[in-house]
């Protein structure tokens, strides 16, 4: 009977409930459409982050924090023995989508036959792990359609970022877009023209270029690549460019290098035992990163190794700062949501018990205890937000439809490619549910109020009540 | 028979009681004793009851009676549990209704008291059959139940065939017919009718009273009137004259002159 009186009651004035449930199904719908935008930039930016780096990588004990100036000091020996280590431990496995090892590097990229050299940084690694990772899907946002175009055999190819082949004066051969021609500089002090790279490291470049590239004929671009070996010689090899690939920021897309792992080993370790920067994980499922990375230091620990081991979080503090802020914002616009539900649902209920006060105080003469009257008002107000926020989650759900199948793109945070614009709501059942609850018991304790004094009013003066 | 009270200090003596019908223990459904109420109003205290005390019979028809602002309304109050005297005693069937709480006064009005108001007060979004129904609710009967009860109510009330309508699709005396049905289907220890006919044209008022009346000698109920319509006076087995908060006359069988 409290439920029929409550809704009945709620639609004596119609105009007026038909108010505040349409602020609470707006409000409903403001949470879940930003809230699964938020969702979807979350989970994007962490599906480019596991594609390109994993969920956990094994590091020697101190590269994490100093391996930057000196990535070939901290190289990990018998990386193979490792590798078969977490292949194949039984509680590692079947969460294991890749194991894959990779070498940080850093030099100088030249094209001398344009006179152009630019400090790259880079990383050596397993095109065809490489490519298995860029298919990590969970949140279903689709793969790239191709690969990076290398293969684990050919140690000649990479790929460049996009500005750093714009740098080495690639723009037509790799059709780079956004590519004018670079204006004249004038070098003050001096008439002479540019230096030109001295003739042994073209030399040495030629003499170390695999046998393979040079019989082909291969039409690539090419650049010499110069680092310094552990030992502290020179050393240069030749990278085939087979295309470029966007990076997402500027300052990586000026500067990166993507090579075959062997290439980076044979430039930075020469003819010595080649060494990795570490161990890249990918798991099926970014939940078990924490346990994976547990079981990890425990075999570590068993087995006496000098590693550590880090997730992508801390290795990409980007990530956690956008997380950060789009989850504050969502958290503050959920607030105000929460504050306008409240004020408008005691606004209504309030009005409903000053029009109401004879009826009070007539089921109070009934028998009715102050608690009946407490429920009754307080189903109201749980009535307002049930019928508010499921019209918010319909209507949000049709919102999020209709954008979803509008082909919008957009390019979202970190991101090196336009995606299409979607929000994921469906597959977010916590979001829905949360909001569904949440507001709906907003609206209920907003009722708390009026219905507390409601409850409290003396039966004779309610009777009175005109 | 006509008893005088002169002062305001409680009950008659027992002899006239007696010849009253009025049995000083358990006869009486109600008995009041020395009962004051004040109010306040701001720093100003207004007397409303002064030492008023009688007792009501089983299954009779009482009436209180009195010009405006003799005190008739905040005495119902009282009677009904509504309110409670600054001083004095209520007893319903002997029991001190003063002990109880907030709560128990909830219960014992659920159970034993049932009222009838000037203004009809039907809830309005119920229809006749729900507004019946709902006090057997408060005393957690089952559906079954329920329905079988308002259903034999509204039908000795003659409203069987508008049980479905609401408030707002029924005439004024249509709605006092249902707040008597309202009053009655959980066959309280008396009933409270505050101006039952005051706010309805003469033949609908007689049509009331005739069906109180009816219902009283029916269901074997006690029925305390507060009323000025000297229609229904003329039903009264007892009449309590009020005036300025005493209580200042008391006729056992028939009208007061």
């Amino acid at each position: 009977m409290i439920f029929k009186i409550a809704f009945r009651s709620i639609f004596r004035n119609t105009r007026r409930s038909l108010m505040t449930i349409s602020t609470v199904t707006v409000g409903t719908v403001a949470a879940l459409v930003f809230g699964s935008y938020v969702v979807y930039i979350l989970l994007g930016l962490q599906t480019g982050t596991v594609r390109g780096g994993g969920h956990l990588t094994v590091y020697r004990k101190g590269y994490f924090l100093y391996g930057a100036g000196n990535p070939a000091a901290y190289g990990i020996e018998g990386y193979d023995a490792l590798l078969k280590l977490i292949r194949e431990d039984p509680v590692i496995a079947p969460r294991l989508a890749v194991a894959t090892p990779v070498q940080a590097i850093a030099g100088i990229a030249g094209n001398f036959a344009n006179d152009t050299s630019k400090p790259f940084f880079g990383t050596g690694f397993v095109p065809s792990d490489r490519d298995q990772m860029r298919q990590w899907d969970v949140y279903k946002f689709g793969t790239p359609k191709e690969g990076l175009g290398l293969s684990d055999a050919d140690l000649s190819r990479g790929v460049i970022g996009i500005g750093l082949g714009r740098i080495l004066g690639f723009c037509e051969v790799l059709k780079i877009q956004d590519c004018p021609p670079p204006p004249v500089i004038q070098r003050q002090g001096s008439a002479r023209p540019p230096a030109k790279a001295p003739e042994f490291l073209a030399d040495l470049a030629q003499r170390d270029r695999p046998k393979g590239a040079a019989a082909s004929g291969n039409a690539e671009p090419r650049i010499d690549l110069l680092a310094a070996t552990v030992g502290g010689a020179p050393n240069i090899v030749t990278l085939s460019i087979a295309k470029t690939a966007a990076q997402g920021i500027k300052e990586v897309d000026d500067s990166y290098v993507g090579m075959n792992l062997k290439l980076a080993q044979q430039l930075l370790y020469g003819r010595g035992v080649p060494k990795v920067t570490g161990i890249v994980l990918q798991l099926h499922r970014t939940e078990d990163t924490g346990f994976v990375r547990q079981r990890l230091v425990f075999l570590f620990g068993e087995d006496h190794l000098d590693l550590e081991v880090r997730d992508f979080e801390e290795l990409n503090p980007y990530f956690v700062q956008v997380t950060a802020f789009m989850s504050s914002i969502l958290l503050f616009i959920a607030v105000i949501i929460g504050i306008v539900v409240l004020f408008t649902v005691t606004n209504t209920v309030g009005m409903s018990v000053a029009e109401r006060t004879a009826e009070i105080g007539t089921t109070r003469a009934m028998g009715l205890r102050r608690r009946g009257i407490r429920w009754q008002f307080l189903a109201e107000g749980w009535l307002l937000g049930l019928i508010g926020t499921t019209a918010g989650v319909l209507l949000a759900a049709a919102i999020v439809f209709t954008v979803n199948h509008s082909g919008l793109m957009w390019l979202p945070p970190g991101q090196a490619q336009p995606t299409p614009l979607r929000m994921d709501l469906f597959t977010r059942k916590a979001l829905v549910v949360a909001t569904w609850l949440g507001l709906m018991a907003v609206a209920t304790v907003s009722a708390y109020w009026p219905a507390n004094r409601a409850a409290k009013l003396p039966i004779v003066d309610a009777l009175r009540h005109v | 028979m006509r008893h005088e009270f002169t002062t305001a200090a409680g009950l008659p003596p027992e002899p006239d009681a007696a010849a009253a019908g009025l049995s000083p223990g358990g006869a009486c459904v109600v008995r009041l004793t020395d009962v004051v109420k004040t109010y306040k109003v701001g720093s100003v205290s207004v007397p409303a009851l002064n030492g008023v005390g009688f007792g009501i019979a089983r299954n009779s028809l009482s009436m209180i009676v009195g010009p405006s602002g003799s005190g008739k309304t905040t005495l119902l109050n009282i009677i009904g549990c509504l309110d409670t005297p600054t001083s004095g005693k209520l007893e319903v069937n002997g029991e001190d209704v003063a002990t109880l709480t907030d709560n128990a006064l909830s219960d014992f009005r659920a159970r034993n008291v049932g009222f009838i108001f000037q203004n009809f007060n039907l809830i309005p979004v119920l229809s006749a059959f729900e507004n019946v129904e709902y006090p057997l609710l408060m005393l957690g009967q089952k559906a079954a139940q329920r329905r079988s009860a308002a259903l034999e109510i509204l039908d000795a009330v003659g409203l069987a065939d508008l049980r479905d309508r609401r408030p707002n699709e029924l005439s004024g005396g249509q709605k006092q017919r249902v707040a008597i049905a309202r009053a009655l289907v959980k066959k309280p220890q008396f009933v409270l009718a505050d101006e039952p006919t005051a706010n309805l044209d003469s033949q609908n008022g007689a049509a009331i009273v005739a069906l109180m009346r009816q219902m009283q000698v029916q269901l074997q109920t006690t029925f305390i009137v507060s009323t000025h319509d000297p229609q229904l006076m003329t039903h009264a087995e007892e009449t309590f004259r009020i005036r300025d908060g005493k209580l200042v006359n008391h006729v056992s069988g028939g009208a007061e002159s």
